[in-house]
Parts: C-alpha cells; structure tokens; sequence
C-alpha cells in the first residue's frame, strides 16, 4: 500500500520535473524531417510542377482555387508507386455557371 | 606490324597508361568553414607520413588558400589553371613541402575564376598526375556549383566533412546525393565514389550537454561510414597561423585524430579517440593549458 502510494507520488514528481528534449535533440528531429522530405523530392520527376499547374488550371475553371490548394506528390505505397493529388475545396466557390464554353450545358 | 615481339610496345602506352593504383580522393562539404581545406592539408600530410607520395589539389580558384594553410605561399609561381591552360608544365607548378618528401601542394589561381576549370583539362591534369602520386587529394571549393561538382566529378573516393550543426549536416546529405548521381562514376555506371564521414569540429563536452549532435546521430543521419572524429582544438587555429598542416602536431588531440583518420583511410583498424569529455584536473583548470 504504501509502495504503491510513494510510486503515485513519484509519477507525479517526474511529470512535473520532466527534462525537456535537449537542443541536440531537436536538431537531429528536424534534421531527419527536412532530410526526408528533401531526399523524396530529388528523385520526384520533374513534370510535377508542370502536372500541379494544370491541376489549377483545369480545377479553376469550375471553382476559385488558389495554387496552394492542390498538391501533388509522388509516394511509394509498398509495392507500387503512388501518385497522391491533394484538391482542397472545402471553403472554395463554386464559379457562376455559364460564363464559359468549358462548362457543359 | 608485330606488336608483341622485338620489345615494341604500343604507341602511346607508355605516356598514356592509367597507375591503376593512384587514388583521386575529393575533400568536400557543401558548406563552407566546416574545414575542408584544413582537413584536405591535413590529410594529405598524414597520407604523406605513411609513405605515399601525395599531392594536394586547390580546386577554389579565385578563393586560394591551401597554399596558406600549407605554408607555402610565397612559393607559388605556376598554378592549377596555368597548367589546364598549357601555359605551365605540371612539373614547374608543383611545390615540394619542405617537411615531407613525399608531399607536394598544387596552388590554384587568385585571380581567375571557377569557370576556369574546363573539365577535359582537370581530366587531362589528373591523369598526368596518376603516373606520378598514389593519393590525389582535391580540395573543394564550398557551394554546389561548377568548382564544387568539378573537384569530386573525378572522383575515386570523397570525403565528407561535417559539423555537428544542422546546416553543415543537411549541405553534407545534398553533397552526397551529388556524388552518387553526378559524380564521373555515378555517369558511367562504374562502382559507386567511395564515401567517408569526417567529422570535425566535435565538443565531447558539449555533447555530453545535449547541446551538439552526437556523432552517432549524424552518422545515422547521413548513414556513410565515419573516417573520424576532430575535436575541437586550439591547435587548429595555431596551425593555420603557421601553415603547419596540423597532422604534422603529433601533440595536439587534432593532429592525433586526423593520423587516426588516415590510417583508418588506408584500411586499418583504429579506435575512435576523443569523444568524450576531457577531464581537467584542478592543476589544469587552474593552470591549464587546453
């Protein structure tokens, strides 16, 4: 009972003196992000701006979009290469009908 | 006409063969003042106390500064760019260190610019130098552009020169992924540039604070083998005063750690020295000398 009291009482103690992560630490977290984004996006084929861009395009003509809103990565899922297109149009309007060819009737 | 009998041989053999044994060997980093140039002085230097001829290449033209760090800069008459330009002979750039008959230094241009280095002439320089030395040493300039990329295109082997900072660390991972798509090798198809880890710069006592990288942690960041560790030292800076490539300090905990470096470089077995803290007795810290 009183064993288990006194461990109580030490949980409490270390949760309110836990050490923060060293500097050191935060460094190699950091580093390991940025290295694993940066190493993916080196071997990315280069039509991928060219690709988001069109995405705009085509997607624009039906709802306001800003480049921000679609992204495009390529990703390996297992086996097989992934190509991942993100469209974020939640918050977007929708275009006025009829104001261009492109909309069909 | 009859090749193999009568002592004839091929035209051209003779001046045109390959030392299969001469090792090109770049120092590079991406980033600057992480100590390349120190580190390729240094390198070359140990390479030099165990018997190999070697010679150190300054590939930063317009930024020269290996002929300072080895001393010899007022001995500098023919450079790099002089002789990619035929308007010198290898012979008549090379400047013999004083200290070491097996170590020669090849200054580059101050007033030249990187452009300079057209990559047939480096090529046709380096193969001139393979009949000759059996370590070619390159030391590159910072950055990732054409000087950079000319001094490890060529190739056998690099080495990496790292801080424990997250720039110098993240430039070094840019630099290796150079090397292994637009290295010479990398273009031919040929066994991958052999790549090392050095190191430098490291505090054990910092280290031991969690306020620097753990060489574990850039290793395993990086992931290429480590040739060494150089702890931070005054004797690097006493060094570069002189132009004493500071592997010739066989005192200092530096000079000690690049001929550990060296001799792990030629495939011996050493134990990583200088990684932890160093402990400093009361007549030290009172007294002390670092």
């Amino acid at each position: 009972m009183q064993l288990a009291r006194l461990r109580v009482l030490n949980f409490k103690f270390s949760s309110l003196f836990r050490p923060r992560p060293t500097s050191a630490a935060i460094a190699k977290e950091r580093l390991k992000i940025v290295l694993a984004h940066e190493r993916a996006g080196s071997h990315a084929p280069d039509f991928l701006p060219r690709l988001q861009k069109e995405l705009i395009d085509v997607v624009g003509r039906y709802v306001e979009i800003r480049d921000d809103m679609i992204r495009v990565s390529l990703g390996k899922s297992g086996e097989t290469s992934l190509l991942e297109i993100n469209i974020e149009i939640e918050g977007a309007k929708a275009k006025a009908k009829g104001l261009g060819s492109v909309v069909p009737a | 006409m009859d090749w193999g009998a009568g002592g004839m041989t091929r035209p051209g053999a003779a001046s045109g063969r390959e030392n299969l044994l001469a090792k090109v060997v770049a120092i590079t980093s991406g980033k600057g003042g992480v100590g390349k140039t120190t580190s390729a002085a240094a390198i070359a230097a140990g390479l030099a106390l165990r018997g190999h001829k070697t010679v150190v290449i300054d590939f930063d033209v317009g930024l020269r500064n290996l002929d300072l760090v080895m001393g010899c800069e007022r001995r500098v008459v023919f450079d790099f760019i002089n002789v990619i330009n035929g308007d010198a002979n290898l012979n008549q750039a090379l400047i013999k260190d004083k200290r070491n008959d097996n170590l020669y230094i090849f200054p580059t241009s101050q007033t030249r610019d990187k452009d300079a280095l057209k990559r047939e002439g480096v090529e046709r320089v380096l193969e001139e130098l393979k009949q000759q030395f059996e370590f070619i040493i390159c030391d590159s300039p910072a950055g990732i552009e054409h000087g950079a990329v000319t001094a490890l295109y060529f190739a056998d082997s690099a080495i990496i020169v790292t801080n424990p900072e997250v720039s110098s660390v993240r430039d070094s991972d840019r630099i290796i992924g150079i090397l292994s798509s637009r290295s010479r090798r990398a273009e031919r198809n040929e066994p991958p540039v052999e790549t090392n880890l050095l190191l430098t710069r490291y505090d054990p006592a910092r280290v031991a604070k969690g306020e620097m990288l753990k060489v574990e942690d850039v290793q395993e960041i990086l992931s290429v083998p480590l040739l060494g560790v150089i702890p931070e030292s005054e004797s690097v800076l006493r060094a570069s005063n002189t132009g004493t490539p500071v592997a010739f300090d066989e005192d200092s905990p530096a000079g000690r750690a690049y001929l550990d470096a060296v001799a792990r470089f030629l495939g011996e077995q050493r134990e990583m020295r200088f990684m932890q803290p160093e402990r400093r007795g009361l007549f030290r810290v009172l007294f002390g000398r670092a």
